[in-house]
Protein backbone atom coordinates (compact mmCIF):
# COMPACT_ATOMS: atom_id res chain seq x y z
CA UNK A 1 0.00 0.00 0.00
CA UNK A 2 1.42 3.37 -1.03
CA UNK A 3 1.71 5.88 1.70
CA UNK A 4 0.25 9.33 0.90
CA UNK A 5 2.79 12.05 0.12
CA UNK A 6 2.65 14.83 2.64
CA UNK A 7 2.34 18.18 0.89
CA UNK A 8 3.97 20.93 2.87
CA UNK A 9 2.02 24.13 2.27
CA UNK A 10 3.90 27.31 2.99
CA UNK A 11 1.47 30.14 3.35
CA UNK A 12 1.97 33.90 3.24
CA UNK A 13 2.45 33.96 6.99
CA UNK A 14 5.65 31.94 6.67
CA UNK A 15 7.27 33.66 3.70
CA UNK A 16 5.75 37.15 3.80
CA UNK A 17 4.51 38.29 7.19
CA UNK A 18 7.11 36.72 9.48
CA UNK A 19 10.08 37.95 7.39
CA UNK A 20 8.45 41.40 7.18
CA UNK A 21 8.09 41.52 10.97
CA UNK A 22 11.68 40.39 11.46
CA UNK A 23 12.86 43.02 8.99
CA UNK A 24 11.01 45.76 10.85
CA UNK A 25 12.34 44.59 14.23
CA UNK A 26 15.94 44.47 13.00
CA UNK A 27 15.57 47.90 11.40
CA UNK A 28 14.47 49.36 14.74
CA UNK A 29 17.22 47.42 16.53
CA UNK A 30 19.92 48.80 14.23
CA UNK A 31 18.54 52.31 14.77
CA UNK A 32 19.61 52.08 18.41
CA UNK A 33 21.99 54.95 19.15
CA UNK A 34 25.06 52.84 19.94
CA UNK A 35 28.52 54.32 19.62
CA UNK A 36 31.53 52.15 20.43
CA UNK A 37 35.04 53.44 19.78
CA UNK A 38 33.54 56.24 17.69
CA UNK A 39 31.71 53.82 15.40
CA UNK A 40 27.96 53.46 14.97
CA UNK A 41 25.94 50.42 14.02
CA UNK A 42 25.59 49.84 10.26
CA UNK A 43 22.32 50.92 8.73
CA UNK A 44 21.51 48.78 5.67
CA UNK A 45 18.18 48.93 3.89
CA UNK A 46 17.02 45.52 5.11
CA UNK A 47 13.73 45.32 3.14
CA UNK A 48 15.89 45.18 0.00
CA UNK A 49 16.37 41.48 0.82
CA UNK A 50 12.63 40.92 0.64
CA UNK A 51 12.22 42.99 -2.53
CA UNK A 52 14.75 40.69 -4.20
CA UNK A 53 13.69 37.35 -2.73
CA UNK A 54 9.89 37.55 -2.76
CA UNK A 55 9.34 37.70 -6.55
CA UNK A 56 11.77 34.80 -6.99
CA UNK A 57 9.97 32.67 -4.41
CA UNK A 58 6.61 33.13 -6.12
CA UNK A 59 4.55 35.96 -7.62
CA UNK A 60 2.02 37.29 -5.18
CA UNK A 61 -0.47 40.09 -4.70
CA UNK A 62 0.20 40.37 -0.98
CA UNK A 63 3.99 40.73 -1.23
CA UNK A 64 4.09 44.07 -3.11
CA UNK A 65 1.49 45.53 -0.78
CA UNK A 66 3.47 44.46 2.29
CA UNK A 67 6.61 45.79 0.62
CA UNK A 68 4.96 49.18 0.10
CA UNK A 69 3.88 49.27 3.76
CA UNK A 70 7.41 48.35 4.85
CA UNK A 71 8.77 51.15 2.67
CA UNK A 72 6.39 53.66 4.22
CA UNK A 73 7.36 52.55 7.73
CA UNK A 74 11.02 52.87 6.77
CA UNK A 75 10.35 56.40 5.53
CA UNK A 76 8.71 57.34 8.81
CA UNK A 77 11.37 55.68 10.98
CA UNK A 78 14.21 57.33 9.07
CA UNK A 79 12.38 60.64 8.55
CA UNK A 80 12.69 60.31 4.80
CA UNK A 81 10.27 61.67 2.21
CA UNK A 82 7.07 59.61 2.49
CA UNK A 83 6.83 57.14 -0.40
CA UNK A 84 10.54 57.14 -1.27
CA UNK A 85 11.52 53.67 -0.08
CA UNK A 86 8.15 52.19 -0.99
CA UNK A 87 8.66 53.30 -4.58
CA UNK A 88 12.25 52.10 -4.68
CA UNK A 89 11.45 48.68 -3.23
CA UNK A 90 8.53 48.21 -5.59
CA UNK A 91 10.76 49.11 -8.53
CA UNK A 92 13.22 46.40 -7.49
CA UNK A 93 10.35 43.96 -7.03
CA UNK A 94 9.14 44.77 -10.55
CA UNK A 95 12.60 44.32 -12.08
CA UNK A 96 13.11 40.93 -10.41
CA UNK A 97 9.57 39.85 -11.27
CA UNK A 98 10.19 40.67 -14.92
CA UNK A 99 13.43 38.69 -14.93
CA UNK A 100 12.04 35.80 -12.88
CA UNK A 101 12.08 33.24 -15.67
CA UNK A 102 15.76 33.97 -16.24
CA UNK A 103 16.80 33.95 -12.59
CA UNK A 104 15.00 30.80 -11.40
CA UNK A 105 17.50 27.99 -10.94
CA UNK A 106 20.55 30.16 -11.56
CA UNK A 107 23.80 29.83 -9.67
CA UNK A 108 24.31 31.85 -6.47
CA UNK A 109 26.96 34.00 -8.14
CA UNK A 110 24.49 35.06 -10.83
CA UNK A 111 21.90 35.84 -8.20
CA UNK A 112 24.42 37.96 -6.29
CA UNK A 113 25.35 39.86 -9.44
CA UNK A 114 21.66 40.55 -10.06
CA UNK A 115 21.17 41.56 -6.42
CA UNK A 116 24.11 43.97 -6.65
CA UNK A 117 22.70 45.47 -9.84
CA UNK A 118 19.30 45.86 -8.21
CA UNK A 119 20.86 47.56 -5.16
CA UNK A 120 22.74 49.95 -7.43
CA UNK A 121 19.56 50.87 -9.30
CA UNK A 122 17.65 51.27 -6.02
CA UNK A 123 20.19 53.58 -4.40
CA UNK A 124 20.56 55.55 -7.63
CA UNK A 125 16.80 56.11 -7.66
CA UNK A 126 16.81 57.18 -4.02
CA UNK A 127 19.82 59.46 -4.60
CA UNK A 128 18.16 61.24 -7.51
CA UNK A 129 14.83 61.55 -5.67
CA UNK A 130 16.41 63.00 -2.51
CA UNK A 131 18.62 65.33 -4.55
CA UNK A 132 15.55 66.69 -6.32
CA UNK A 133 13.46 67.01 -3.16
CA UNK A 134 16.14 68.55 -0.93
CA UNK A 135 17.87 70.38 -3.83
CA UNK A 136 21.09 69.17 -2.26
CA UNK A 137 22.91 66.01 -3.40
CA UNK A 138 23.87 63.67 -0.55
CA UNK A 139 27.48 62.69 0.04
CA UNK A 140 28.74 59.85 -2.17
CA UNK A 141 30.93 58.44 0.62
CA UNK A 142 27.96 58.28 2.94
CA UNK A 143 25.97 56.58 0.19
CA UNK A 144 28.66 53.92 -0.19
CA UNK A 145 28.52 53.48 3.57
CA UNK A 146 24.91 52.33 3.21
CA UNK A 147 25.23 50.41 -0.06
CA UNK A 148 27.97 48.08 1.21
CA UNK A 149 26.08 46.78 4.29
CA UNK A 150 23.01 46.30 2.10
CA UNK A 151 25.06 44.19 -0.34
CA UNK A 152 26.34 42.13 2.57
CA UNK A 153 22.76 41.09 3.31
CA UNK A 154 22.66 38.90 0.16
CA UNK A 155 23.15 35.61 2.10
CA UNK A 156 19.82 36.21 3.82
CA UNK A 157 18.08 36.73 0.47
CA UNK A 158 19.72 33.58 -0.89
CA UNK A 159 18.68 31.63 2.20
CA UNK A 160 15.08 32.78 1.81
CA UNK A 161 15.03 31.78 -1.85
CA UNK A 162 16.44 28.33 -1.09
CA UNK A 163 14.14 27.88 1.89
CA UNK A 164 10.84 28.89 0.31
CA UNK A 165 11.24 28.54 -3.45
CA UNK A 166 10.19 24.89 -3.47
CA UNK A 167 8.21 25.04 -0.28
CA UNK A 168 4.93 24.69 -2.09
CA UNK A 169 4.85 22.05 -4.79
CA UNK A 170 1.98 23.81 -6.53
CA UNK A 171 4.37 26.57 -7.61
CA UNK A 172 7.05 24.31 -9.07
CA UNK B 1 -22.44 31.84 -4.15
CA UNK B 2 -18.71 31.76 -4.10
CA UNK B 3 -16.74 33.49 -6.85
CA UNK B 4 -15.26 30.24 -8.13
CA UNK B 5 -18.74 28.74 -8.56
CA UNK B 6 -19.96 31.56 -10.78
CA UNK B 7 -19.58 32.28 -14.45
CA UNK B 8 -15.88 33.25 -13.92
CA UNK B 9 -15.09 29.70 -12.81
CA UNK B 10 -12.90 28.94 -15.78
CA UNK B 11 -11.11 32.29 -15.97
CA UNK B 12 -7.54 31.96 -14.75
CA UNK B 13 -5.45 35.10 -14.53
CA UNK B 14 -1.69 34.49 -14.49
CA UNK B 15 -0.28 35.18 -11.05
CA UNK B 16 2.61 37.19 -12.50
CA UNK B 17 0.21 39.61 -14.14
CA UNK B 18 -1.84 40.15 -11.00
CA UNK B 19 1.36 40.76 -9.04
CA UNK B 20 2.52 43.22 -11.71
CA UNK B 21 -0.77 45.12 -11.58
CA UNK B 22 -0.49 45.28 -7.77
CA UNK B 23 3.06 46.64 -8.08
CA UNK B 24 1.95 49.33 -10.51
CA UNK B 25 -0.98 50.41 -8.34
CA UNK B 26 1.17 50.51 -5.18
CA UNK B 27 3.92 52.39 -7.02
CA UNK B 28 1.43 55.01 -8.20
CA UNK B 29 0.31 55.43 -4.59
CA UNK B 30 3.92 55.90 -3.48
CA UNK B 31 4.55 58.49 -6.20
CA UNK B 32 1.47 60.45 -5.11
CA UNK B 33 2.67 60.29 -1.50
CA UNK B 34 6.12 61.45 -2.55
CA UNK B 35 4.70 64.41 -4.41
CA UNK B 36 2.27 65.46 -1.70
CA UNK B 37 4.58 65.04 1.30
CA UNK B 38 6.86 67.95 2.07
CA UNK B 39 8.52 66.35 5.12
CA UNK B 40 7.63 69.48 7.07
CA UNK B 41 5.25 70.41 9.85
CA UNK B 42 2.73 71.50 7.23
CA UNK B 43 2.72 68.03 5.66
CA UNK B 44 -0.78 66.48 5.69
CA UNK B 45 0.76 63.23 6.93
CA UNK B 46 2.37 64.77 10.01
CA UNK B 47 -0.18 63.16 12.37
CA UNK B 48 0.66 59.75 10.87
CA UNK B 49 4.36 60.37 11.38
CA UNK B 50 3.75 61.53 14.94
CA UNK B 51 1.62 58.47 15.67
CA UNK B 52 4.20 56.00 14.39
CA UNK B 53 6.99 57.84 16.20
CA UNK B 54 4.98 57.82 19.42
CA UNK B 55 4.85 54.01 19.14
CA UNK B 56 8.40 53.51 17.87
CA UNK B 57 9.90 55.81 20.49
CA UNK B 58 9.24 53.60 23.54
CA UNK B 59 10.28 50.51 21.54
CA UNK B 60 13.56 52.19 20.68
CA UNK B 61 13.89 53.23 24.30
CA UNK B 62 13.69 49.57 25.33
CA UNK B 63 16.48 48.66 22.89
CA UNK B 64 18.55 51.67 23.92
CA UNK B 65 18.30 50.94 27.65
CA UNK B 66 20.74 47.94 27.69
CA UNK B 67 23.17 49.93 25.58
CA UNK B 68 23.02 52.75 28.08
CA UNK B 69 23.49 50.37 30.99
CA UNK B 70 26.46 48.78 29.26
CA UNK B 71 27.92 52.22 28.66
CA UNK B 72 27.50 53.15 32.32
CA UNK B 73 29.07 49.86 33.40
CA UNK B 74 32.07 50.32 31.10
CA UNK B 75 32.45 53.92 32.32
CA UNK B 76 32.40 52.64 35.90
CA UNK B 77 35.03 49.98 35.23
CA UNK B 78 37.16 52.42 33.24
CA UNK B 79 36.87 55.03 35.97
CA UNK B 80 38.02 52.49 38.56
CA UNK B 81 41.09 51.34 36.63
CA UNK B 82 42.13 54.72 35.21
CA UNK B 83 41.38 56.89 38.24
CA UNK B 84 45.00 57.96 38.85
CA UNK B 85 45.80 58.96 35.27
CA UNK B 86 42.42 60.65 34.99
CA UNK B 87 43.13 62.60 38.17
CA UNK B 88 46.49 63.80 36.83
CA UNK B 89 44.94 64.85 33.56
CA UNK B 90 42.15 66.75 35.31
CA UNK B 91 44.63 68.55 37.60
CA UNK B 92 46.64 69.64 34.56
CA UNK B 93 43.51 70.86 32.81
CA UNK B 94 42.39 72.72 35.92
CA UNK B 95 45.72 74.51 36.18
CA UNK B 96 45.45 75.52 32.53
CA UNK B 97 41.87 76.71 32.84
CA UNK B 98 42.21 78.85 35.98
CA UNK B 99 43.73 81.89 34.15
CA UNK B 100 41.00 81.56 31.55
CA UNK B 101 38.38 81.63 34.29
CA UNK B 102 39.83 84.88 35.70
CA UNK B 103 39.87 86.43 32.24
CA UNK B 104 36.30 85.30 31.62
CA UNK B 105 35.11 86.91 34.87
CA UNK B 106 36.87 90.17 34.03
CA UNK B 107 35.55 90.20 30.47
CA UNK B 108 32.04 89.42 31.63
CA UNK B 109 32.19 92.37 33.98
CA UNK B 110 33.46 94.74 31.27
CA UNK B 111 30.91 93.41 28.79
CA UNK B 112 28.06 93.99 31.24
CA UNK B 113 29.19 97.57 31.76
CA UNK B 114 29.43 98.19 28.01
CA UNK B 115 25.96 96.78 27.53
CA UNK B 116 24.62 99.08 30.24
CA UNK B 117 26.38 102.13 28.79
CA UNK B 118 25.24 101.46 25.25
CA UNK B 119 21.73 100.45 26.23
CA UNK B 120 22.01 97.09 24.50
CA UNK B 121 19.25 94.67 25.31
CA UNK B 122 20.98 91.33 25.92
CA UNK B 123 19.31 88.11 24.86
CA UNK B 124 17.16 86.64 27.61
CA UNK B 125 18.29 83.37 29.22
CA UNK B 126 16.99 80.33 27.34
CA UNK B 127 15.20 77.58 29.25
CA UNK B 128 16.45 74.03 28.63
CA UNK B 129 14.83 70.61 28.56
CA UNK B 130 17.04 67.56 28.90
CA UNK B 131 16.13 64.51 26.79
CA UNK B 132 17.52 61.13 25.86
CA UNK B 133 18.18 59.96 22.32
CA UNK B 134 16.23 56.75 21.63
CA UNK B 135 16.33 56.14 17.87
CA UNK B 136 19.00 57.15 15.42
CA UNK B 137 19.04 57.40 11.62
CA UNK B 138 22.45 57.66 10.02
CA UNK B 139 21.99 57.04 6.30
CA UNK B 140 22.96 59.35 3.44
CA UNK B 141 19.35 60.36 2.82
CA UNK B 142 18.40 61.35 6.34
CA UNK B 143 20.14 62.00 9.61
CA UNK B 144 17.62 62.36 12.38
CA UNK B 145 16.95 61.17 15.90
CA UNK B 146 13.99 60.57 18.14
CA UNK B 147 14.30 62.02 21.63
CA UNK B 148 12.10 61.25 24.60
CA UNK B 149 10.79 64.77 25.27
CA UNK B 150 7.81 66.18 23.47
CA UNK B 151 5.18 68.87 23.53
CA UNK B 152 4.21 67.84 27.08
CA UNK B 153 7.63 69.10 28.19
CA UNK B 154 7.31 72.35 26.24
CA UNK B 155 9.29 71.27 23.19
CA UNK B 156 8.21 73.01 19.98
CA UNK B 157 9.10 72.71 16.33
CA UNK B 158 12.18 74.81 15.58
CA UNK B 159 13.84 74.49 18.99
CA UNK B 160 17.63 74.06 18.72
CA UNK B 161 19.15 70.95 20.30
CA UNK B 162 22.64 70.86 21.82
CA UNK B 163 24.77 68.42 23.75
CA UNK B 164 27.62 69.20 26.13
CA UNK B 165 29.94 69.95 23.18
CA UNK B 166 27.85 71.95 20.73
CA UNK B 167 24.90 72.17 18.37
CA UNK B 168 23.34 68.85 17.36
CA UNK B 169 20.27 69.86 15.36
CA UNK B 170 16.77 71.22 15.66
CA UNK B 171 13.29 69.89 16.35
CA UNK B 172 11.18 69.22 13.25
CA UNK B 173 8.27 67.25 14.69
CA UNK B 174 6.69 66.83 18.10
CA UNK B 175 4.17 64.56 19.73
CA UNK B 176 3.29 64.58 23.42
CA UNK B 177 6.03 62.14 24.47
CA UNK B 178 8.70 62.15 21.76
CA UNK B 179 10.21 64.62 19.30
CA UNK B 180 11.97 64.25 15.99
CA UNK B 181 15.30 66.04 15.81
CA UNK B 182 16.88 66.79 12.44
CA UNK B 183 20.66 66.75 12.75
CA UNK B 184 22.84 69.45 11.22
CA UNK B 185 24.28 66.75 8.93
CA UNK B 186 20.95 65.97 7.22
CA UNK B 187 20.58 66.92 3.55
CA UNK B 188 17.65 69.18 4.43
CA UNK B 189 19.52 71.09 7.16
CA UNK B 190 20.70 74.63 6.40
CA UNK B 191 21.85 76.85 9.26
CA UNK B 192 23.20 80.42 9.13
CA UNK B 193 26.61 80.50 10.80
CA UNK B 194 29.51 82.88 11.34
CA UNK B 195 33.26 82.49 11.54
CA UNK B 196 34.32 83.55 15.02
CA UNK B 197 37.64 85.09 13.91
CA UNK B 198 36.39 87.25 11.03
CA UNK B 199 32.64 87.51 11.72
CA UNK B 200 32.08 86.33 8.14
CA UNK B 201 28.71 84.78 7.41
CA UNK B 202 28.02 81.47 5.71
CA UNK B 203 25.39 78.74 5.47
CA UNK B 204 26.11 75.36 7.05
CA UNK B 205 24.58 72.79 4.71
CA UNK B 206 24.35 69.11 5.59
CA UNK B 207 24.88 66.45 2.94
CA UNK B 208 24.41 63.20 4.83
CA UNK B 209 28.08 62.93 5.77
CA UNK B 210 29.60 63.54 9.20
CA UNK B 211 31.02 66.92 8.21
CA UNK B 212 28.54 69.44 6.76
CA UNK B 213 29.63 71.94 4.10
CA UNK B 214 30.18 75.68 4.51
CA UNK B 215 28.53 77.41 1.58
CA UNK B 216 27.93 80.98 0.38
CA UNK B 217 31.15 82.08 2.11
CA UNK B 218 32.09 85.60 1.00
CA UNK B 219 35.70 86.57 0.43
CA UNK B 220 38.78 84.42 0.02
CA UNK B 221 40.48 84.86 3.38
CA UNK B 222 37.41 84.93 5.57
CA UNK B 223 37.94 81.40 6.85
CA UNK B 224 41.00 79.36 7.72
CA UNK B 225 41.53 75.80 8.85
CA UNK B 226 40.78 75.64 12.56
CA UNK B 227 38.45 78.65 12.74
CA UNK B 228 35.60 78.22 15.19
CA UNK B 229 32.16 78.19 13.61
CA UNK B 230 29.22 79.51 15.64
CA UNK B 231 25.56 80.01 14.93
CA UNK B 232 25.00 83.56 13.68
CA UNK B 233 21.42 83.94 14.85
CA UNK B 234 20.47 85.45 11.46
CA UNK B 235 16.82 84.83 10.74
CA UNK B 236 16.01 84.26 14.38
CA UNK B 237 15.87 80.48 14.24
CA UNK B 238 18.88 79.95 16.50
CA UNK B 239 20.39 82.08 19.24
CA UNK B 240 23.67 83.69 18.29
CA UNK B 241 26.93 82.13 19.42
CA UNK B 242 26.04 78.45 19.85
CA UNK B 243 29.31 76.53 19.17
CA UNK B 244 29.09 74.24 16.14
CA UNK B 245 32.60 73.13 15.18
CA UNK B 246 35.89 74.05 13.50
CA UNK B 247 36.52 74.69 9.82
CA UNK B 248 38.42 72.10 7.81
CA UNK B 249 39.10 71.30 4.17
CA UNK B 250 37.24 68.31 2.76
CA UNK B 251 38.80 65.83 0.38
CA UNK B 252 36.86 67.49 -2.44
CA UNK B 253 38.44 70.85 -1.55
CA UNK B 254 35.26 72.36 -0.13
CA UNK B 255 35.07 73.98 3.29
CA UNK B 256 33.57 71.67 5.85
CA UNK B 257 33.00 71.73 9.59
CA UNK B 258 34.20 69.18 12.11
CA UNK B 259 31.34 69.14 14.55
CA UNK B 260 31.96 69.62 18.26
CA UNK B 261 28.92 67.45 18.96
CA UNK B 262 30.71 64.41 17.49
CA UNK B 263 33.38 64.53 20.20
CA UNK B 264 31.23 62.26 22.34
CA UNK B 265 28.20 60.04 22.07
CA UNK B 266 24.96 61.93 21.50
CA UNK B 267 22.95 60.06 24.09
CA UNK B 268 21.71 62.88 26.28
CA UNK B 269 20.81 66.18 24.68
CA UNK B 270 19.33 69.48 25.78
CA UNK B 271 16.52 71.16 23.89
CA UNK B 272 16.80 74.94 23.97
CA UNK B 273 13.24 76.21 24.41
CA UNK B 274 14.16 79.18 22.29
CA UNK B 275 11.38 81.31 20.85
CA UNK B 276 12.35 82.72 17.50
CA UNK B 277 10.88 85.86 15.99
CA UNK B 278 8.33 83.97 13.96
CA UNK B 279 7.05 82.09 17.00
CA UNK B 280 6.77 85.28 19.04
CA UNK B 281 4.83 87.28 16.47
CA UNK B 282 2.71 84.74 14.65
CA UNK B 283 2.44 84.39 10.87
CA UNK B 284 -1.02 85.95 10.60
CA UNK B 285 0.20 89.15 12.22
CA UNK B 286 3.29 89.20 10.02
CA UNK B 287 1.16 88.76 6.92
CA UNK B 288 -1.43 91.40 7.88
CA UNK B 289 -1.77 94.25 5.35
CA UNK B 290 -0.11 97.52 6.41
CA UNK B 291 -2.24 99.96 8.41
CA UNK B 292 -4.93 97.33 8.74
CA UNK B 293 -5.30 98.26 12.41
CA UNK B 294 -6.51 101.74 11.53
CA UNK B 295 -9.89 100.38 10.55
CA UNK B 296 -10.38 98.93 13.99
CA UNK B 297 -9.29 101.97 16.02
CA UNK B 298 -11.98 103.53 18.28
CA UNK B 299 -13.29 107.01 17.58
CA UNK B 300 -11.24 109.83 19.06
CA UNK B 301 -12.56 111.48 22.24
CA UNK B 302 -13.37 115.24 22.14
CA UNK B 303 -10.16 115.97 24.07
CA UNK B 304 -8.10 113.96 21.59
CA UNK B 305 -9.89 115.60 18.65
CA UNK B 306 -9.29 119.12 20.04
CA UNK B 307 -5.65 118.30 20.73
CA UNK B 308 -5.23 117.00 17.19
CA UNK B 309 -6.98 120.11 15.77
CA UNK B 310 -4.90 122.40 17.99
CA UNK B 311 -1.64 120.80 16.98
CA UNK B 312 -2.64 120.93 13.31
CA UNK B 313 -3.56 124.63 13.61
CA UNK B 314 -0.26 125.40 15.33
CA UNK B 315 1.63 123.50 12.65
CA UNK B 316 -0.18 125.51 9.93
CA UNK B 317 0.55 128.80 11.68
CA UNK B 318 4.20 127.87 12.04
CA UNK B 319 4.36 127.00 8.35
CA UNK B 320 2.81 130.38 7.39
CA UNK B 321 5.27 132.23 9.61
CA UNK B 322 8.21 130.36 8.13
CA UNK B 323 7.06 131.17 4.59
CA UNK B 324 6.64 134.86 5.56
CA UNK B 325 10.18 134.94 6.96
CA UNK B 326 11.60 133.39 3.82
CA UNK B 327 9.78 135.94 1.64
CA UNK B 328 11.05 138.89 3.75
CA UNK B 329 14.62 137.60 3.56
CA UNK B 330 14.41 137.21 -0.20
CA UNK B 331 13.03 140.77 -0.62
CA UNK B 332 15.78 142.25 1.56
CA UNK B 333 18.46 140.46 -0.44
CA UNK B 334 17.03 141.73 -3.73
CA UNK B 335 16.88 145.33 -2.44
CA UNK B 336 20.49 145.12 -1.27
CA UNK B 337 21.62 143.91 -4.66
CA UNK B 338 19.71 146.71 -6.51
CA UNK B 339 21.23 149.58 -4.41
CA UNK B 340 24.15 151.52 -6.28
CA UNK B 341 27.59 150.93 -4.77
CA UNK B 342 29.74 153.92 -3.49
CA UNK B 343 32.87 154.76 -5.57
CA UNK B 344 36.11 153.20 -4.48
CA UNK B 345 38.37 155.53 -2.43
CA UNK B 346 41.38 156.94 -4.33
CA UNK B 347 44.69 155.86 -2.89
CA UNK B 348 47.01 158.80 -1.88
CA UNK B 349 50.17 157.02 -2.92
CA UNK B 350 50.97 156.03 -6.50
CA UNK B 351 50.82 152.44 -5.69
CA UNK B 352 49.33 150.12 -8.24
CA UNK B 353 45.72 149.54 -7.29
CA UNK B 354 44.79 146.13 -6.05
CA UNK B 355 43.10 143.85 -8.55
CA UNK B 356 39.30 143.99 -8.58
CA UNK B 357 39.04 140.38 -7.62
CA UNK B 358 40.73 141.08 -4.31
CA UNK B 359 38.19 143.71 -3.26
CA UNK B 360 35.07 142.27 -4.72
CA UNK B 361 32.84 140.35 -2.35
CA UNK B 362 32.98 136.62 -2.78
CA UNK B 363 30.14 135.02 -4.71
CA UNK B 364 27.22 134.29 -2.52
CA UNK B 365 27.87 137.16 -0.17
CA UNK B 366 29.77 137.30 3.06
CA UNK B 367 28.69 136.44 6.49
Amino acid sequence: MRRPVAVRVVGPVQWIFIPAGVTLAVTILLATPVELFGLNLPEPVIPMVLAFAWPLIRPSITAPLVLAVLGLLLDILTYGPLGLWGLVLLAIYAVVLASRSFLIGQDTAVLFAWYAACCTVAFLMAYVAVSLIARNPPSILSLIGQVVPTLLLFPFANWMIERFEDGDVRFR
Amino acid sequence: MAFRDGPFENIKVPLVWTAAVTVVVAAIGCVLLLISDARAQTSPYQPVRSGVEAVAGPVGGIFAAPVRWFGHASDHVGGYFFAVSENRRLRRELAELQPWRDQAIALKNVNARYETMLGIRPEPPVAMQTARSILDTRGPFSRARLIDAGSAQGVKVGNPVINEHGLVGRIVGVSPGVSRMLRVTDVASQIPVLVDRTDARAILKGDGSSNPRLEFMRGTASVQVGDRILSSGDGGGFPRGVPIGVAARGIDGSWRVKLFSDRGAIDYVRVMLFEDFGQLIGPEQLNAPPLAALGTLPEATPEQASAITDSAARRDAARVQAEQRRADTAAATAAEAARPRPPAPVAPSPVTPAPAAATASPPGGTE
